[in-house]
């Protein structure tokens, strides 16, 4: 669909199914994960059909998360190396969160935050993966103490995660006419040229 | 069995009370290792009472049959032979839940009353509410629970909480021929155990003693050893048993904070957004493009 031509492609159909399956799997492991979290969440596991159903699917779930994240790692890490513009970026981001961030260092594809938290869900999903295997009763049975310790480490990186994906949420929602680009792939010449200029040069050839 | 509703004092995955107007008296099995002698009656009687059959194994060379504690096999008599003061000492430990004052499977579960603690002491696991997920093996310094392939249940010994709660003694109590098994209150058991350990130590056992960990908080089923100063050699008994440092982090003040933390994040946001306002292309912007476009 072609709302203006002169609007800039950002994602591309495959990119965006690909990012839906990664989002969709990581909402159904926050809710199905948070029920076992604390006894506060649990209600939660109503929403999969009980505690069993909940247990059952979180790990399978957790599985096709890990491979569709790995195949969108692929598709973004070459964006996602960080420069010295991303540094300078990131030491002024304050300027950006109070509102203000018409002086901050032209950026590319993507700004210095967004590399970051590139990063650290890789990391974040490394672990995860990991650690779930580990906890992961109806295929292995490993030692108690590798289990004790995959357990704590799969639950605090699950609470950091879903931090930073509540940061990933909000950023799309403060930063207006992003959302679009992740639902039909465009973004307007001026969203472009004011958030990320140099992207916006580089694919219009305009200064 | 939850036969004792008003005499739960500790339900897992729950944050709030429970019902705690009554006092019951604690109760507790001794298990006097010194006067077993391996003959399996317990099992047998476990077996039989509880009605679960395990599948016949295969004879490994040694007593222990079966191998290990499984979902149909609650109790099983461990048999160690060790060389004590130059002589060959046979250590029969029967081994099964020890029912911990401070139980790591409860500690450990996520499933709100699927293991509960009555006010008698009895750690007991209620498998209607078990989702299966193994937490319980995982907070037990014991190794006691198993999940059951059948049905993805945990399964371990009840201490015939259903027996208790009529005012009946274990089946394995009932069982044994030699006095071995003792069940009563838990000071009765201590007093018993107490002339059992002077009797031993007369006899020249000068470590004979009771074990009754206090890193659990106690224990609701107790063993008199002849060598209590080391109880690994009773195949691998803990000396110090406690809930690991690890589940204890994992199910205690971490994860409320973490909630709060999240919580902390999403009303951030949204205070964020009230104050400073969505960050917005400026007009001057779309209008300069526009006029580029026309």
């Amino acid at each position: 669909m072609i709302r203006n031509p002169k609007d800039l492609t950002r994602y591309t159909a495959q990119e965006r199914a690909n990012h839906w399956v990664v989002g969709i799997c990581f909402i159904l492991l926050a809710l199905s994960g948070l029920a076992f979290f604390h006894p506060a969440f649990f209600p939660l596991a109503q929403l999969f059909g009980g505690g069993v159903w909940a247990r059952i699917l979180h790990p399978y779930i957790g599985v096709l998360m890990a491979l569709s994240f790995l195949a969108m790692f692929f598709r973004f890490r070459s964006l996602n190396q960080v420069t010295p513009a991303d540094k300078e970026w990131l030491s002024r981001v304050g300027e950006m969160v109070d509102g203000n961030d018409h002086n901050m260092p032209e950026q590319g594809k993507y700004n210095g935050g967004q590399k970051m938290l590139f990063w650290a869900l890789a990391v974040c999903m490394l672990l995860l993966v990991v650690s779930g295997l580990v906890m992961w009763r109806a295929w292995f049975n490993l030692p108690v103490g590798m289990v004790r310790f995959g357990v704590v480490i799969h639950a605090a990186t699950a609470a950091v995660m879903i931090g930073l994906i509540m940061v990933h949420i909000y950023a799309a929602i403060w930063v207006k006419g992003t959302i679009r680009a992740m639902w039909y792939g465009t973004v307007t010449r001026a969203w472009a040229k004011q958030h990320h200029r140099a992207w916006y040069r580089q694919v219009t050839g305009k200064s | 069995m939850a036969l004792q509703s008003l005499d739960i004092a500790r339900r897992s995955a729950t944050t709030t009370e429970s019902p705690s107007v009554r006092q019951t008296t604690e109760v507790a099995k001794l298990i006097d290792v010194t006067t077993c002698i391996g003959c399996k009656a317990c099992q047998a009687a476990c077996m039989e009472w509880n009605d679960i059959r395990d599948e016949v194994g295969s004879n490994a060379g040694i007593y222990d049959n079966p191998r290990d504690l499984s979902a149909e096999s609650w109790t099983v008599m461990r048999y160690s032979e060790v060389e004590e003061n130059g002589k060959l000492e046979w250590l029969i430990r029967k081994d099964g839940c020890m029912h911990c004052a401070e139980p790591g499977c409860l500690k450990a579960c996520p499933a709100p009353g699927a293991i509960v603690q009555y006010a008698n002491g009895i750690v007991d696991f209620h498998e209607e509410y078990c989702i299966g997920c193994g937490y319980c093996i995982t907070g037990c310094p014991f190794n006691v629970p198993r999940i059951s392939r059948k049905d993805n249940k945990a399964y371990k010994c009840t201490l015939c909480s259903d027996r208790v709660a009529v005012g009946q003694e274990p089946a394995c109590i009932k069982a044994c021929p030699t006095g071995a098994l003792q069940f009563g209150s838990k000071q009765q058991m201590k007093d018993y155990a107490e002339e059992r350990v002077a009797d031993l130590k007369e006899r020249g056992f000068k470590d004979a003693g009771l074990y009754d960990p206090q890193g659990v908080g106690g224990t609701h089923v107790m063993y008199v050893l002849h060598h209590a100063d080391r109880p690994q050699l009773y195949n691998n008994l803990p000396d110090n048993p406690s809930i690991s440092p690890m589940v204890a982090l994992w199910k205690g003040i971490a994860k409320p904070l973490a909630t709060l933390a999240l919580a902390g994040v999403a009303l951030s946001s949204l205070f964020h957004y009230i104050t400073k306002g969505p960050n917005e292309v400026s007009k001057e912007l779309e209008d300069e493009l526009e006029k580029e476009e026309a």
